[in-house]
């Protein structure tokens, strides 16, 4: 087994926007893993589906042909074609793929870095996978390195505590100003793909409803119903904002949709309480002087960006020590994986003997007061007594038979005699 | 040397604050906030030994008064601790206990003579619930000026030392407003108890002498605070600067009219 037989297909944020992932949704793993099964060539198996990404994790002998069909089953739901898919996804292999997966693990990958709920998304991805036999020797021991890479990473970096992204650094300032975002309401003006991702997480971090204001009410209607909220048309935003708390502004408005002048006269009956616009518009959609007023706070995207590169730079170094960790224990399983292999594990068993035979020598030749002649017999005795012991277990081994089987001959004499001790 | 001793404890307890702001790190807030009860404590022992010593409540002298509110200013902290946490409120509030300890370390610790208008049992209650009310007050100060700057760095869209340093505006709203809502009913009791004890000991209620004048200016000025924010809302900046201009009217009070103007209370020096 070489490590160049493992790779990684998917599809992220990254690499596509979410008119194509949403494409790519599958609503359980049952399907997938079942078709996975039949892919020509594919050994070993995992299918890892959240709304931010979906990748097959996979080792093949015939490279070639299980990635083509695992890419044309992943797009068959969609409508594009086969150029598109490939523009669309990635392929990682060996050394390469292991690094992805564990910088998945360690949500490194993540649209917000550090998001903790990537490691339990793989985890039941793993446990669906284990449960019907799709993984092999390879794939449980690279997933639960993965698993181990990304706990070193939460413990030994305060990447868990990062944020870098501009919905996340809008939910951090909204946190400073409201503390709590529980029962807060959030209006949405425009119903694209930022206000949506912004309601996202404020909806995640407690506010409870959401309001949607757009030109066309029917995008309004069909986004008010993601979040369970409302639709309005854009023309009742000023009675509106009387009522909630947080607005997010992304129209395609050519001009400024609220005034310093229209919001002043709110603040008296909203008993000024605190308003947080938050415009993601280009052009702009608020005016910059409601920042001027009491209780109002007004960020644009320049200034959310601003936070984002404070959010990073505090980060960076934490970062950096995260690459390390992972960079660290992808090596620790090239190390094992290079081992998994008949050659370097007869080698390894004899050793390991070898050395147990000559600790224990030394012990008692140390108490003892014994002539050359002596020494050499028990030299002797104590070398035949392990090569004896060891006949059987190397035959066993150099027997041939199929490729899975040997995987796991391989594994159990590796961990039946402990040579993996010091990883 | 009991005073000068409980000075030290806080002056430790003010500098492990300054550091745990500067470092974040926790166990030095864990090490400061002992310590502060430490201090709170020994400055307790310090005016048990101050009333032996006096033969009556001590709170007729300057030195007396100004440590019976750092006292008032500590134990209200403390006692707020027990309810909720702000982030960070330790470090405003040990500085503003370090500045009043400052102020009694150099102020004459003499024990005068008590006059016969003021050997009254109006004494203990009168002063102690007017500074215990400044000891709440005090504590908004603080929240008003916290909230000052993280509302500056919000708005402002600098974030520097502060803003991840400091809590929330809302929960800096609320800290004041709990604030006032503990402090201004003990300002009120106080003034009256006042007013019940100088018709005790000068026959008249309210004689309008600069004490009893700046209280009132005080206590119109946190009144008015409470009647905006409960009437019409104010809440965030400008409460917080109005309970910043209440403070300053309680020193003021408490300072200014002793050294600026003469009048009945003056021989509280």
């Amino acid at each position: 087994m070489s490590v160049e037989q493992i790779f990684i297909l998917g599809v992220n944020h990254k690499t596509a926007p979410v008119a194509v992932r949403e494409k790519l949704a599958f609503p359980d793993v049952e399907v997938p893993l079942a078709m996975l099964g039949e892919v020509p060539g594919c050994d070993e198996f995992c299918f890892l589906s959240t709304c931010n990404r979906v990748e097959v994790i996979f080792t093949s002998s015939s490279p070639e042909k299980s990635v083509r069909h695992i890419r044309s089953f992943l797009f068959a739901a969609s409508d594009l074609s086969e150029e598109q898919a490939i523009e669309y996804t990635y392929l990682h292999q060996g050394t390469e793929a292991i690094n992805h997966l564990f910088r998945v693990a360690a949500s490194l990958d993540s649209m917000v870095v550090g998001e903790p709920q990537i490691l339990g998304q793989l985890k039941n991805a793993y446990r669906e996978a284990a449960e019907r036999n799709c993984t092999g020797v390879i794939l449980n021991r690279l997933i639960h390195k993965a698993f181990s890479a990304a706990k070193r990473v939460r413990s030994e970096t305060n990447i868990g505590s990062s944020a870098v992204s501009i919905s996340y650094a809008a939910v951090q300032l909204a946190k400073k100003i409201f503390g709590d975002l529980k029962n807060k309401k959030v209006l949405l003006a425009g119903a694209g793909e930022m206000a949506e991702l912004a309601a996202e997480h404020l909806v995640a971090q407690g506010c409870t409803e959401v309001i949607v204001a757009n030109r066309t009410l029917e995008n309004a209607v069909k986004l008010a119903k993601r979040f369970k909220g409302k639709a309005v048309s854009l023309a009742e935003l000023h009675d509106q904002l009387e009522l909630v708390d947080i607005m997010v502004s992304s129209t395609g408005a050519p001009d400024l949709i609220l005034r310093k002048g229209d919001v002043q006269p709110l603040m008296r009956p909203r008993r000024n309480r605190p308003l947080f616009f938050i415009d993601i518009a280009v052009p702009r959609d608020l005016d910059p002087q409601l920042n001027d007023i009491d209780n109002v706070y007004l960020y644009d995207v320049d200034d959310l960006s601003q936070v984002v590169e404070m959010n990073k730079s505090g980060r960076a170094n934490e970062a950096t020590k995260a690459e390390r960790i992972i960079l660290d224990e992808a090596l620790k399983f090239l190390g094992w994986i290079g081992n998994m292999a008949l050659a370097p594990t007869i080698t390894d068993l004899r050793q390991k003997a070898d050395e147990i035979r000559r600790t224990e020598m030394a012990k008692t030749l140390a108490n003892l007061d014994l002539s050359a002649k002596e020494i050499k017999a028990i030299d002797k005795l104590t070398s035949s007594i392990i090569n004896k012991m060891l006949h059987n277990p190397i035959l066993h081994l150099k027997e041939d038979c199929h490729q899975d089987s040997k995987q796991l001959k391989l594994d159990m004499v590796r961990r039946f005699f402990a040579l993996d001790a010091q990883n | 040397m009991l005073f000068t001793a409980t000075y030290a404890v806080y002056a430790v307890a003010g500098t492990l604050y300054l550091v745990f702001f500067t470092s974040q790190n926790k166990k030095v807030r864990a090490t400061a906030r002992k310590i502060l009860l430490g201090a709170g404590i020994l400055h307790t022992i310090t005016i048990i030994a101050r009333y032996i010593a006096a033969g009556h409540t001590p709170l007729t002298t300057h030195h007396d008064t100004v440590s019976f509110f750092a006292w008032a200013v500590t134990w209200a902290f403390l006692s707020f601790r027990w309810r909720y946490q702000i982030k960070n409120f330790g470090t405003f509030v040990s500085l503003v206990i370090l500045a009043l300890m400052t102020v009694a370390l150099c102020s004459s610790r003499v024990i005068n003579e008590l006059p016969p208008a003021l050997q009254s049992l109006w004494l203990p209650i009168h002063a102690s619930i007017a500074i215990a009310a400044n000891g709440f007050l005090a504590l908004g100060f603080c929240g008003g000026i916290m909230y000052l700057l993280q509302d500056r760095e919000l708005k402002k869209k600098r974030f520097g030392l502060f803003y991840h340093r400091l809590p929330s505006l809302e929960s800096l709203d609320q800290l004041s407003q709990h604030c006032l809502t503990i402090g201004f009913p003990l300002l009120t009791l106080g003034i009256m108890t006042g007013s019940l004890w100088a018709k005790q000991a000068w026959g008249a209620y309210w004689q309008w002498d600069p004490k009893e004048t700046w209280s009132l200016i005080t206590w119109l000025v946190y009144a008015g605070l409470l009647h905006q924010r409960f009437a019409i809302g104010w809440r965030g900046r400008r409460t917080a600067i109005m309970s910043i201009i209440g403070f300053a009217a309680v020193l003021f009070t408490l300072w200014g009219v002793n050294f600026l103007l003469s009048g009945a209370h003056s021989y509280v020096r």
